[in-house]
């Protein structure tokens, strides 16, 4: 049996003390079925982005994608004006919602394979790279929307989308579950996985393996990308409308789920129901300080704050030692002279 | 070339620069230096846009880029001395932001008659501290230094927008106006209308002066271009990296202050969400002056040539007839092809450099 992961055991803790501390607040209407529901579809977006990054981040090489929500207004705004243009959008809404969702996610796909392509085959830095790119995905969104935001409507299906609940649990929601179950179990038991957490966990030991390493950047930087332009599609279908500085402050956001997740920054370690946890527990303390009437304001100074501690309890392995604490304290409880010998 | 390379633990293949090889042609000489890539695309560029539109020449827009270059310059200097050290930098302008509002509030409500040049040493101390702490962070929690300061800058900018202020302040106290406007040259144009260059605009050549002389003059310096080659090599040569480390960043921190400053004084107001945002131009201008971002390399003359290139990239773009919307592509493209190209003519020299060694 594997070892208890005591991350995801603290990041299951916080959720539940976050939900009572939420319940205590505000006299249950934090806990109530709309605003659970409300929460919920605030996730997706920045679990998409923060998943992408977690990828960037295992496969090593000082990996990170910065270009993740410039990708994302790009997919939006490329693909709306595109669609919008040639496809009616009330008269045959299924037919426009497909089309737009798949017209962004391959914008989301062709962005990532160029960051995928310029890291492992003119070998720049993957920081670089995806700071160059971001400037050029938002640049070209601006270029195409003409700085303005675009109108993608809202029909029936995009609106489900957006907003929709089937048994109670939004449509996006359950996309976000689905996705990232998807991708836990690509990184859990293919040998593309496997590959990517050891090329990042020693990248010349993989060299010596005879690993396709270059194949990995450009496949993960892809998968990023796609995921990208999966919230774009997210992000219109809530909005109505794209624009190309949507979210400035998701970036961090991001970055700071992937962190809070237990994703090493080096590479080579990472997992995904940790991102969706971690995720999930920030869009809570989220609600809560809004419920308290804090602005927002005081939520980035708190995510900051929250992503230097967090890089502080990775760095000094807080929750290992806690764990070893914990675990020791049990058995020596249980065999009391063990120490002795 | 080691692919395992985070940002304060890379090994440099490359060889030093500065040292020539024997067979060394033209081509090389780019290599080694790559400044003088961006010194030659800074000096085409300026002649076509010349023979496009001889308006770029004239004295209101010579003098409207040097003013703008004075706030981008001093951050760049700042940017630069991190990257030779390894490092990287994304929360200067929230400093910056942090010791303009802060300070010209202070200076309102408080001590209206503090003399300007106090001003600017507490801006440039506030700075100071403010990046002493990012190097603090960044040496004590061994992570990379993007991933601490984009956490440092949203600390910094949400101190500053939670429990300092959001209201423009539109009325400067008067010691600030009048270092904003003194002239140091009064050019009037043809139609009549006076432009002025001010004072202020020394202070980027004098900070690039210092920059220089801390880089090629002191074994600060040398420190901080060993820390940035090779973390390991430089500890065992005795270079301490903790000072290192806090020396960079408190140094950019004291630049950004300034930067701050002065931005508040050239615009007559002072706006708390200014700045923030800039970062990734600012970084732009550093890599196209021939800095690597693995750290190691890079020249304050090179720093200086980007920050020329990217305030006229961002300024010719009307004057040449493409729309301003444009410049975010343009800009990126610079970027990514400066280091494509950086990139492979350093690979080229490695392979070569590699062969007639035993």
């Amino acid at each position: 049996m594997r070892k208890l992961d005591g991350r995801l055991a603290i990041l299951s803790m916080l959720v539940v003390v976050l939900m009572v501390t939420g319940g205590l607040v505000s006299g249950g209407t934090y806990l109530s079925l709309f605003n659970l529901q409300s929460m919920a579809t605030q996730v997706p977006e920045i679990g998409l982005l923060a998943i992408g990054v977690m990828l960037a981040m295992c496969a090593g090489n000082g990996g990170i994608d910065l270009s993740g929500i410039a990708l994302a207004n790009l997919a939006g705004v490329a693909s709306g004006l595109v669609m919008t243009q040639f496809i009616p959008v009330y008269d045959a809404p299924w037919l426009f919602t497909l089309c737009f969702t798949l017209g962004a996610v391959v914008v989301g796909i062709l962005g990532g394979l160029l960051n995928g392509l310029i890291i492992s085959r003119l070998g720049i830095t993957p920081i670089l790279c995806t700071l160059g790119t971001q400037m050029l995905f938002t640049g070209l969104a601006v270029v195409f929307s003409d700085g303005r935001s675009v109108t993608i409507g809202s029909p029936d299906p995009m609106y489900e989308l957006g907003n929709g609940v089937i048994m109670g649990v939004p449509y996006s929601f359950l996309i976000f579950l689905a996705v990232a179950l998807v991708l836990g179990a690509v990184l859990r038991f293919t040998p593309f996985g496997m590959r990517l957490m050891l090329t990042g966990a020693n990248a010349r030991a993989a060299d010596y393996s005879g690993f396709a390493k270059r194949r990995i950047f450009t496949v993960t930087y892809t998968l990023s990308g796609a995921l990208a332009g999966l919230a774009g599609v997210i992000i219109a279908a809530r909005n109505v409308n794209v624009k190309w500085d949507y979210g400035t402050s998701y970036l961090l956001i991001a970055i700071l789920v992937a962190v809070m997740a237990g994703v090493r920054p080096e590479g080579g370690s990472g997992r995904i129901v940790c991102v969706v946890l971690s995720a999930i527990v920030l869009q809570l303390l989220s609600s809560l300080l809004n419920f308290i009437g804090l602005s927002n304001f005081v939520r980035d100074f708190a995510w900051g704050a929250l992503l230097l501690a967090f890089l502080a309890v990775g760095r000094f392995q807080l929750i290992e030692r806690l764990a070893a604490g914990i675990a020791s304290g049990i058995t020596s409880a249980r065999v009391p002279r063990a120490s002795k010998g | 070339m080691t692919m395992t390379q985070s940002t304060f633990d890379n090994r440099n293949a490359a060889p030093p620069a500065g040292r020539h090889h024997p067979r060394a042609g033209l081509a090389d000489t780019f290599t080694r230096h790559p400044e003088l890539v961006s010194l030659c695309l800074l000096v085409a560029i300026c002649v076509a846009v010349a023979l496009i539109n001889p308006a770029f020449l004239s004295p209101t827009s010579l003098i409207d880029m040097g003013r703008a270059s004075v706030v981008t310059g001093l951050f760049a200097l700042g940017v630069f001395s991190i990257l030779a050290a390894g490092g990287i930098d994304v929360s200067f302008t929230a400093i910056a932001a942090f010791a303009m509002y802060s300070l010209t509030l202070f200076v309102l409500k408080v001590a209206p008659d503090l003399p300007m040049a106090a001003i600017l040493l507490i801006a440039v101390a506030g700075g100071t501290a403010l990046g002493a702490v990012n190097g603090w962070l960044v040496h004590e929690l061994r992570v990379a230094a993007l991933i601490v300061t984009i956490g440092t800058q949203y600390l910094f900018r949400g101190i500053l927008l939670a429990f300092i202020g959001t209201v423009w302040l539109m009325e400067l106290p008067p010691q600030m106006v009048a270092f904003g406007k003194a002239s140091m040259l009064d050019v009037t144009t043809a139609n009549g209308a006076t432009v002025t260059l001010p004072w202020y605009f020394l202070v980027f050549p004098a900070a690039a002066l210092l920059t220089w002389a801390i880089f090629n003059r002191t074994l600060m310096g040398r420190a901080i271009f060993a820390t940035g080659g090779n973390p390991e090599v430089a500890a065992r040569l005795g270079y301490d990296q903790r000072t290192v480390h806090l020396f960079v960043f408190a140094f950019a921190g004291g630049l950004a202050g300034l930067a701050g400053i002065v931005h508040v004084c050239a615009n007559r107001m002072a706006n708390p969400f200014d700045l923030v945002g800039t970062e990734i131009g600012v970084i732009a201008a550093v890599v196209l002056g021939g800095a690597r971002i693995t750290g190691g390399t890079g020249s304050v003359l090179g720093t200086v040539t980007g920050v020329l290139l990217i305030t006229v990239v961002n300024n010719v773009l009307v004057l040449v007839g493409i729309p301003s919307t444009w410049q975010r592509v343009v800009v990126g493209a610079f970027i990514l092809l400066a280091a494509a190209f950086f990139v492979t003519r350093r690979g080229k020299l490695q392979s070569r450099n590699r062969k007639p060694s035993p």
